[in-house]
């Protein structure tokens, strides 16, 4: 092909979005006179296919070897017009585009500067456009097989989606059982399903499916590689019980010296464990664990003459002597679906939490209505972890008449750090509130609210039933809660009319928000992942890449993105499920072409651009250099997303990024610099 | 919208409020006077309700615990919108003799309490103390407070505190009678104009002196040092963490016993605004054969005495029980022989709602320092 530049610029009105602020047929006058242009158009839309077909007919007819279109930024069509380029068989690295909408049209006023500024983008986007260079994809295969890190709801569905479509998956949880948060509720809203009965299956299939090969009490400790091609290391803890003899049968836990004397995290205290347990009775797998935190064999050596469970266990399962065990395994794509934590009530200590047993959490109450959990359903207040801390005389249990619901207890909250609403919390009010109702037919439930957010399919008519069954709604945030006698006060004021008051109750449920978890620091730097404002994992994009980041091949599901239900959970879960299949299927990826390169030749080996990489991409190798054996640095192209950050900390400017060429950029900030 | 009225707005963020009630939940002056004030902040947004606003009695029962500020989910400042309101009023010129009285002697003689300036130090008559001039080196220069100075009830506070520093063997300044009032009381009584003023003049006056710390002995001086006072040099501390420090760093020992039953009410300046929680119940609880007990509404959700913002001046016409007494029943209910403080306003109000229920022969509210002075 004769490389003699003959570039074609389009100038695109989008709509008004740019010609109403820009002279649109001005600047493409304009650029008309530009060096080695050799036709210039204005268009209303470039994007919309008669736009694309313009440029494909020019390439065609007037042997065009380089485009410029001047519209948007390059994050929203630059894959659209390379696209348009490949089509009409022209390397899509050679075009360059003028963002004259973001960077001009949408930023400014006075038509006529703004219109003078567009020209100039388009003539710096012509200078580089005349020096591109011709770039390759790469390919890569694809490993079939997935990573799932998180075994809630979230993850669960995501594996038996990829596991169904015929690829492998692991999934790594870091508790003993999968089944997240949702395992901990009773019914969910707005249809009051059972939560066991809908969840229980899919748990089962999980820890069944051949595809699926399931490693719970683990945690992943490595990561490294590109999508396609991720290298795994996973550490499987010692559990201290042979998963092949264990037989679920439970008589260790009850023969356990410590049998109720440990807090049960399933139960969030409302309830006490085993030293050797299963988290609860559906768990997946249902196979024992010894916490050795507590273990009294594991922490002192000693438990009796021998340990009660050993001596139970007729398989023979305990194994004091298990090791923590490493896992290795490659993967094509990653989904992260670690969830949340919920707010720390104590963190408002206003609400009494922490001083009051009846002032307790949405979670421990949806202990206190479950079937299984440790009060088997009836709401009895006054046992379990708060009760531990009364003297005698008051540990009395009783059931509450007068119960209190605190909405947007560390949601919507400036002083907290957490400006965002949970999303949940509104609806689960609603739902607990109706089965204390069931419950205790005689209790005058309320709920003191902000707003209330039924925004969800089916969620107004749940409110509107809930309200009509009783359950009185008080506009007002509460900011106190204190005892007098043996009520628990609520100071408020009653908003719609404007009345302060002191609500004496014998029950408060604070209905804590979702935040990001305590130990998400650990993912993110295993995976380079960024925080949204609100800390929970970003998106990629949060309308259009809802499920990707900004790694390719990592995607995002469930709780860990930010606050949601279980079928907002659910259907993002699949998207990230088939989001992962993509590559997975097609078997191959193309990776970036517009990446770092070094020139060994004048590269001292410094190492600023290894340091500076925050892919990693970047290593330092040694090389004979006419005989002398020097450190110079390597780029590894499956790695470089081409953020440019090493090109920008190279002292010596050996190492550039093709398409962004010193040589290239220089002269388009010539242009803008005569501005 | 007219300029005035959008900085208005825009001064307190008025637009952020989403009326969501937790300011008026919280006050805890709503049991006895008519105050609303998330009514208030809703009707602030009416620019032409301002001086109407401005004239209702009760936005001079706001006490400044700024227990809604200290609670806004949206970051709003309610407390600081009554101020403002104030401020209307001062500006028009219609308070009441009291209040301008209080800002007239601040402003001619540096303390709200009318007196002369001249005789802010004869509290330390027959005492050693060492006075520090500007420009010389110290390292914790200590701010006695206006209302510490004067009145004869709580003088002895800072008293207790020269024996203390002295006993310590702590390096340390008074400023004699160059100290001037912080203009906490100035600020809550709305007048911006001079608060700006004092603020100044204060900030080079205490520049001037090469101290590492300034140790304010009330907590209202404490909590404008720290959080009205921007560009102060030396780093401000309540005396309460000093003393928690010396007796960390064992120069200071508590040996005298004192076999009673002490609660401790938290003034709303330095715990619920400034966090400082700890600091006085770990002195307290230093002392030998003293039992420590708590009110139900503790540190956090501790009851304020109605004794600042202003309210020493500002005539209120108020129902129901005040405050202080509730909190000298509940004392009294606690079976404490000494109700502990650490801030003179708190003295002087619970100190008059032990008088007005009679309770004199069974307790008596000191400072924490008139309790360690003896047990030193
Ligand atoms: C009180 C309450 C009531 C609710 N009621 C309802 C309701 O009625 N209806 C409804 O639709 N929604 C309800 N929800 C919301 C529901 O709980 C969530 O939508 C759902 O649990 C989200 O699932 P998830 O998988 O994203 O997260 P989680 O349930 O949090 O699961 C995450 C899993 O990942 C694991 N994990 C975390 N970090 C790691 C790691 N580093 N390595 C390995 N594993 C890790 C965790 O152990 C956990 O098993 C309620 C929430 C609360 C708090």
């Amino acid at each position: 092909m004769n490389n003699k530049p003959k570039i074609g610029v389009y100038v695109c009105h989008c709509g008004i979005n740019i010609a109403k602020t820009v002279d649109v047929d001005a600047v493409a006058e304009f650029a008309s006179h530009l060096p080695n242009v050799k036709v210039s158009r204005e268009y209303s839309y470039m994007c919309s296919d008669p736009g694309q077909l313009l440029i494909k007919e020019d390439i065609k007819n007037e042997g065009l070897n380089r485009v410029v279109v001047a519209s948007c930024s390059p994050r929203m069509h630059e894959l659209t017009f390379r696209k348009t380029l490949a089509e009409a068989e022209l390397n899509p690295y050679y075009l360059e585009m003028a963002n004259i909408r973001e960077q001009c049209s949408w930023v400014h006023e006075d038509r006529e500067k703004a219109t003078e500024k567009a020209k100039k983008l388009v003539a710096a986007a012509v200078y580089k456009a005349r020096l591109l260079e011709p770039l390759q994809e790469n390919e890569v295969g694809v490993e079939p097989a997935t990573l799932i890190i998180g075994g809630g709801i979230a993850g669960i569905q995501a594996a038996l989606d990829i596991a169904n479509a015929g690829f492998k998956v692991y999934l790594v949880e870091k508790t003993p059982s999968v089944g997240g948060r949702m395992s901990q509720l009773d019914k969910t809203f707005p249809t009051l399903d059972c939560s066991a009965c809908i969840l229980t299956p899919k748990m089962v299939d999980v820890g069944s499916h051949p595809n699926i090969e399931l490693l719970t009490y683990s945690e992943v400790e490595d990561i490294s590689g590109y999508i396609g091609n991720f290298d795994i290391k996973v550490r499987k803890k010692a559990r201290y019980v042979d998963m092949d003899k264990c037989t679920g049968c439970g008589i260790c836990a009850e023969e356990c010296r410590l049998t109720g004397r440990i807090s049960s995290e399933y139960e969030v205290g409302m309830g006490n464990r085993a030293a050797i347990y299963l988290p609860f009775p559906q768990a997946v797998p249902a196979k024992y664990t010894i916490d050795p935190e507590r273990c009294l064999f594991l922490t002192r050596g000693k438990c009796g003459k021998s340990p009660k469970c050993v001596d139970a266990c007729a398989p023979g399962a305990i194994d004091f002597e298990q090791k923590d065990e490493i896992v290795e395994f490659k993967v094509g794509a990653i989904i992260v679906a670690t969830g949340f934590d919920v707010f720390d009530a104590s963190r408002k200590p206003e609400f009494g939490y922490n001083d009051y047993e009846n002032v307790i959490t949405s979670l421990e109450l949806e202990r206190l209505v479950a079937a299984s959990g440790p009060t088997e359903g009836n709401i009895i207040i006054g046992k379990g972890r708060k009760g531990e801390k009364k003297k005698k005389k008051d540990r009395e249990t009783f059931t509450p008449k007068e119960i209190a619901f605190i909405s947007c207890v560390g949601s919507r909250d400036e002083t907290v750090g957490n400006e965002y609403c949970s999303r949940v919390c509104c609806m689960y009010t609603a739902k607990l509130a109706h089965l204390l109702l069931e419950k205790i037919p005689d209790a005058n439930v309320r709920v003191y609210y902000m707003d209330v957010r039924a925004f969800g399919k089916g969620f107004e008519e749940f409110y509107d039933r809930v309200r009509r069954e009783g359950v009185r709604y008080i506009r007002g945030n509460p900011s106190e809660v204190f005892k007098r006698g043996d009520k628990l006060v609520i100071k408020a004021e009653n908003t719609l009319t404007s009345t302060p008051i002191e609500d004496e109750v014998d029950l408060v449920v604070l209905a804590v928000g979702l935040e990001p978890r305590q130990d998400a620091r650990e993912v993110i730097d295993l995976l380079r992942l960024s925080q949204s404002g609100d800390r929970f994992f970003m998106e990629a994009h949060p309308k259009l890449a809802p499920v990707d980041t900004a790694t390719d091949g990592v995607f995002l599901a469930g709780c860990s993105q930010g606050p949601k239900d279980i079928p907002d959970t659910v259907a993002q879960a699949k998207g990230a499920a088939s989001s992962a299949l993509g590559p997975l299927s097609s078997g191959k990826v193309m990776i970036q072409a517009q990446i770092a390169h070094v020139d060994e030749a004048t590269c001292r080996g410094c190492g600023f651009c290894v340091e500076t990489c925050p892919y990693t991409a970047i290593e330092l190798v040694t090389v004979n250099r006419v005989g002398h054996m020097v450190s110079v640095a390597k780029v590894n192209e499956a790695l470089c997303k081409g953020c440019g950050a090493c090109t920008a900390a190279c002292l010596s400017g050996s190492i550039q990024q093709r398409s962004f060429m010193d040589e290239q950029i220089l002269p388009q900030i010539a242009v803008l610099g005569g501005m | 919208m007219s300029t005035e009225l959008q900085s208005f707005i825009q001064k307190y963020d008025l637009l952020g409020c989403i009326q969501c009630g937790k300011c008026t939940g919280g006050c805890p002056v709503t049991v006895r006077t008519n105050l609303n004030v998330r009514r208030i902040v809703y009707d602030t947004l009416d620019q032409d309700m301002l001086d109407e606003l401005a004239k209702l009695p009760e936005i001079w029962d706001c006490t400044a615990c700024n227990t809604c500020t200290v609670r806004c989910p949206k970051g709003l400042k309610p407390a600081e919108i009554l101020i403002g309101l104030r401020n209307i009023l001062v500006e028009s010129g219609e308070i009441q003799p009291t209040v301008r009285d209080a800002l007239e002697s601040v402003f001619l003689e540096g303390n709200p309490w009318d007196k002369p300036r001249a005789t802010r130090s004869d509290w330390m008559q027959d005492l050693e103390v060492k006075i520090v001039e500007p420009g010389e080196k110290v390292k914790n220069l200590i701010f006695v407070c206006c209302t510490i100075a004067y009145d004869p009830r709580v003088q002895a506070i800072a008293q207790s505190f020269v024996k203390v520093l002295n006993k310590a063997g702590v390096d340390y300044g008074f400023m004699g009678n160059k100290e001037t009032c912080c203009s906490s009381e100035v600020h809550n009584l709305g007048e911006e104009g001079l608060f700006e003023m004092e603020i100044e003049d204060n900030t080079e006056l205490l520049n001037s002196y090469d101290a590492e710390r300034i140790v304010a002995i009330s907590p209202h001086c404490y909590d404008a040092f720290k959080n009205q006072y921007p560009d102060l040099k030396a780093e401000v501390i309540h005396y309460t963490q000093l003393l928690k420090e010396l007796l960390e760093e064992n120069k200071l020992e508590i040996t005298g016993e004192l076999p009673q039953k002490i609660v401790y009410h938290d003034p709303c300046f330095l715990g619920k605004q400034n966090d400082v929680f700890d600091e006085p119940r770990y002195i307290l609880n230093h002392i030998p054969e003293a039992e420590i007990v708590e009110f139900e509404r503790n540190r956090e959700r501790s009851l304020c005495c109605e004794g600042g913002g202003g309210r020493m001046w500002a005539e209120t016409e108020s129902l129901g029980e005040r405050l202080a007494e509730v909190r000298v029943r509940d004392a009294k209910e606690l079976g404490v022989s000494l109700l502990a403080v650490a801030c003179p306003f708190c003295i002087l109000t619970l100190d008059d709602a032990i008088k007005a229920k009679g309770f004199e022969e069974e307790m008596r509210v000191v400072d924490i320092l008139e309790i360690i002075v003896d047990l030193i």
